[in-house]
């Protein structure tokens, strides 16, 4: 193994500038030549919930946030406010160092701001550091901004500490605060970056361990989101218009469309409601454009009946589901798989959509690509999940990776030439929903084209659109728009990269399986098995519908016993694999977390002991439950 | 060169074009309003010059709601209150097209009463028509939006305790550029209203009062009508706000004194469409978003030329 990771942890309130202060941080090590994985808590107060961002660095690549972390900034929160004793947020200032010290490992080093946060106030301090050996600097941030600057530089002060402390060069910080600040900004941050540094250099003797590793690259990186990674994907494939309602954490993705959109010619538009934002795709996907929409789980059940829609009147558009805590207004900024359900079957009658849970950044691109091409291809909705935690991780991924062919392909759309050439009515309209067509998809002209009209409509149609009843059409209509699916499951099973990703020893005799955004944790606990002497490798299952029925047998067949990890109370996703395998149900058992919190690897590692090794005795330490193989 | 060149496409236009040949069994009962939209809408379409292959007739559900199926053009039979963000947005994708959504009063100013307003707020270059039945006619009679207090059907037995809703006034507190009433018994005014209603560059809201022998059957018939703009008895300034808000007051109380007021009540042609607005702050292209799909030549932006600030 490589030098330990460092996992640097920045807390503060929730207006204290955390998410650009961290930002830049992560980017100035990835520049560096280290692999980056940012993770952040926050809580859904704007101000005076207390927040922070965990910054990993490592010369290897990293999948997920660690076990606990190793170094902590602790800004104190300048934004708290209320002083009267017993108020319901209790003393807001010290929050981002008492709350933080549960996590912190042996050996960790704490920075705190003395100018705001008074030890005193923390029940336990110096026992509790004598006992984990921790290493403490008290420096008075605060004072230091304002000498030189504003208060908020309060975060350069930090940063230049923690350079100082685990060996980063300052210049790599310089290099970002130049591209980024106006001058008169720059300087007094320069500043108080360097004094910062100097005051541990010259004040404090040190003897901790923790120091940065060491690494290159060999090739320039981009520190990405999922959610930037959604938006890339589809500008990519020529998205140029987007409806919705802000929801976190679906905000990201629009808000990030929302910026590129205008810039490239394309429109955004946030309007009254969920439902007239799916809605607004669906019309502009019909009228020529690629169009998208989405939300968090509240905002997509009111999509439900346009994502039908979509469906019914075989109109290409992709929706994003974000997940957060439900049911109903639930825990809007924490993360959860609990709308895997609501999202394969939500509207009424039989669905025909196809649904993808990208596991990481890269993957979230590869697959809203992929989301749009299958859409405009086959004429039918598609969505892609993600999830709170997926939409605000961030590491690196090579530059290159974006390096692309763009693809604005409609699909199946016919110019007015090749109009001529389909059937018509006399009078001229289109027989839009022919029965025999290849792949069940037909031409599907665009409002405007001349000789191209068709009428379309959310009631059960004949070949020409109209409203029917009649159940012989009625049940070969259904047939060909169902049918689309087995031909994209087809399409899927041929394609040269699998969406479905694998990990550890091909003969190993157990397994983890995830699906979307735990598959990094899932690797990380695998390493930590293996390391451990363990036999065991990890499925993580993108594809939910149509499901992957071929590699999750295969896969299933390949081990004695299978742990299925997921953020959800109710264990969706192993009723959706025996729903859709129709066996195994003695080979898998549950490991769930429906906390608030995300799978670390260490939950993993300690389900898979508790489960797999010790046959599910013993409880479990972290906040995650067990539920055994129904033929146990 | 267009890839749509139905649009702008100079030629004569005659209003059986927009009659569909493979007619399906009519839904409409005989002597339903319903029939006089349809026609005053084929007559309106010479005169605008528009022909089948660029209008888009978004409908929602109910009796009105079937509307396309007996009008040729491109059709979106879409939900019931939602023909509104559909159509918009086909707007926007591409301006050239006419675009024109209709429907029924309970799938307009009830179920899709947040779409009216928004839509109307923004003003797009649009024509709505709300067939206004007094009942919900698709579903058996039961109260709309737009009965009269008091009116009983079996899922109000007693009577509706609430008053109606008033369409104009609402259209017009919402930011409607266009707003009219016409009636079905008066299918010359209903189509010179739909004429200019389409020539209208902005949301032009027709409250369309269509009679339902069916399910309203003690209802009047809308006649006798008085047209604002025929008669004496009025002297109205379509510019002036204020005016047009007692205007439409009286008229949205007079419907249920039997007295049936109907003609232009606002008309703002200075107010700039939605398109216009966002083509002004730069966030719509000026070429229609729809042509570039079609053109060869176009240099598709990618996400590769913004990948520097993350780098
Ligand atoms: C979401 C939803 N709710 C209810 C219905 C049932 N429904 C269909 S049409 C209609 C009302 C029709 O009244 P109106 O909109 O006034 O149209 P009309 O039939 O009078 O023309 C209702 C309630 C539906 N189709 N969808
Ligand atoms: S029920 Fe009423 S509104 Fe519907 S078609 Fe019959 S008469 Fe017309
Ligand atoms: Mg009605």
């Amino acid at each position: 193994m490589s030098s330990e990771d460092l996992i640097w942890r920045i807390a503060g309130g929730s207006g204290d500038g955390i998410d650009s202060t961290s930002r830049n941080f992560a980017k100035a090590l990835m520049r560096s030549g280290l692999h980056v994985f940012t993770h952040r808590h926050y809580p859904s107060r704007i101000r005076g919930g207390h927040t922070y961002v965990e910054v990993r660095a490592s010369d290897e690549p990293v999948h997920s946030r660690g076990d606990g972390y190793n170094f902590l900034l602790a800004l104190g929160d300048s934004f708290a406010r209320n002083e009267q004793p017993g108020a319901v947020y209790g003393n807001e200032e010290i929050k981002p160092l008492v709350e933080n010290l549960d996590e912190l490992r042996e050996g960790g080093i704490i920075v705190y701001d003395s100018g705001l946060i008074d030890i005193e106030d923390i029940p336990d301090f110096d026992e509790r550091v004598e006992e984990n050996n921790w290493h403490v600097f008290p420096m008075d941030l605060r004072s230091l901004a304002r000498e030189h600057g504003r208060e908020v530089m309060r975060n350069t002060a930090g940063v230049g500490a923690t350079a100082e402390l685990v060996g980063i060069e300052l210049g790599a910080f310089e290099e970002l605060m130049e591209e980024s600040f106006p001058d008169e900004i720059l300087q007094p941050n320069l500043k108080v970056l360097h004094e910062a540094a100097a005051i541990v250099r010259d004040e404090f003797e040190t003897d901790h361990e923790l120091a940065v590793p060491e690494s290159t690259h060999e090739e320039e990186q981009a520190l990405v989101s999922g959610s930037d990674c959604v938006a890339f994907g589809a500008l990519d494939e020529g998205c140029r218009f987007i409806a919705g309602y802000p929801m976190t954490p679906w905000t990201e993705v629009f808000t990030i469309m929302s910026g590129y959109l205008p810039q490239v010619g394309g429109i955004s538009e946030q309007v009254e409601d969920e439902i007239a934002a799916a809605a607004l795709a669906i019309g502009a996907s019909h009228a020529g454009v690629k169009a998208m929409s989405g939300s968090s789980g509240g905002g997509f059940a009111l999509m439900s009946e346009p994502l039908g829609l979509a469906e019914m009147t075989e109109t290409p558009v992709v929706l994003i589901e974000a997940m957060r805590a439900g049911p109903s207004t639930g825990m809007p900024t924490k993360p959860e798989q609990g709308d895997l359900e609501h999202v394969l079957y939500t509207s009424q009658g039989d669905s025909s959509r196809v649904v993808f849970a990208p596991g990481t950044a890269a993957e979230a691109y590869e697959q809203t690509r992929k989301a749009f091409q299958i859409a405009y291809e086959y004429q039918l909705p598609t969505i892609v999940i993600i999830d709170q935690k997926l939409s605000g991780e961030n590491i690196n991924v090579p530059a290159s990776f974006f390096d692309r062919e763009p693809n604005p392909d409609l699909g199946n759309v016919p110019t007015e030439a090749e109009l001529e050439d389909l059937p018509h009515d006399d009078v001229g309209k289109v027989k839009r929903f022919q029965y025999e067509v290849e792949n069940g998809v037909n031409a599907r002209p665009i409002p405007g084209q001349k000789g191209g009209r068709f009428l379309t409509t959310g009631n059960e149609h004949t070949e020409f659109g109209h409203i029917s009843e009649d159940p012989q059409n009625r049940v070969i209509q259904m047939e060909r728009r169902l049918e689309k699916l087995n031909i994209i499951r087809d399409e899927l099973d041929e394609a040269d990269d699998s969406h479905q990703s694998y990990y550890g020893p091909d003969d190993a005799d157990y397994g983890i399986i995830t699906w979307g955004s735990m598959q990094g944790a899932a690797v990380e606990a695998v390493d930590q098995l293996v390391a451990e002497g363990h036999d065991v490798k990890a499925l993580n299952v993108s594809d939910l519908m149509p499901y992957p029925v071929a590699e999750v047998s295969e896969f299933l067949e390949s081990v004695e016993q299978a742990l299925i990890v997921e953020m959800n109370a109710s264990a969706q996703f192993r009723g959706l694999t025996q729903k859709e395998l129709g066996t195994y149900g003695e080979k898998l058992s549950s490991l769930l977390k429906f906390d608030g919190n995300p799978f670390e690897p260490g939950d993993i590692v300690e389900g898979f002991e508790v489960e797999i090794i010790n046959d599910g005795t013993g409880p479990t330490q972290a906040n995650t439950r067990i539920e055994p193989a129904v033929g146990d | 060169m267009s890839a749509f060149s139905a649009i702008g496409e100079t030629g004569e236009i005659d209003a059986n074009q927009f009659t569909p040949e493979q007619e399906p069994q009519p839904t409409w009962c005989p002597g339903c309003g319903d029939f006089a939209v349809l026609k005053s809408l084929k007559q309106a379409m010479p005169e605008v010059g528009r022909s089948p292959d660029e209008v888009l007739l978004v409908t929602g559900i109910g009796c009105s709601g079937k509307l396309n199926s007996y009008f040729e053009s491109y059709g979106f039979h879409t939900l019931h209150g939602r023909s509104l963000p559909v159509a918009r947005a086909a707007k926007l994708a591409n301006p050239g097209i006419e675009v024109i959504a209709a429907g029924g009063d309970g799938d307009g100013y009830g179920i899709g009463g947040n779409h009216f307003m928004h839509t109307a707020r923004e003003n797009h270059d649009m024509v709505y028509i709300v067939f206004n039945n007094e009942v919900f006619g698709l579903t058996k009679g039961q109260s709309s939006p737009t009965s009269p207090k008091g009116h009983k059907s079996k899922t109000q037995p007693s009577g509706v305790a609430k008053d109606p809703i008033r369409p104009l006034s609402m259209a017009l507190a919402s930011g409607a550029s266009y707003i009219a009433r016409t009636a079905a018994v008066n299918p010359n005014q209903a189509k010179e209203i739909l004429v200019e209603a389409i020539e209208h560059d902005g949301f032009a809201h027709i409250d369309f009062l269509t009679q339902c022998p069916t399910w309203n059957k003690d209802a009047r018939q809308y006649v006798p009508y008085t047209d604002i703009q025929d008669s004496d008895d009025y002297d109205l300034d379509l510019t002036d706000r204020r005016a047009a808000a007692d205007m439409m007051a009286e008229t949205e109380a007079a419907l249920y004194e039997g007295t049936v007021l109907t003609g232009r009540y606002y008309v703002d042609d200075d107010r700039p469409s939605y398109g216009q607005e966002k083509q002004n702050i730069g966030e719509m292209p000026e070429t229609p978003l729809a042509e570039r799909y079609f053109d060869d030549d176009y240099e598709w932006e990618r996400s590769y030329d913004f990948i520097e600030s993350y780098t």
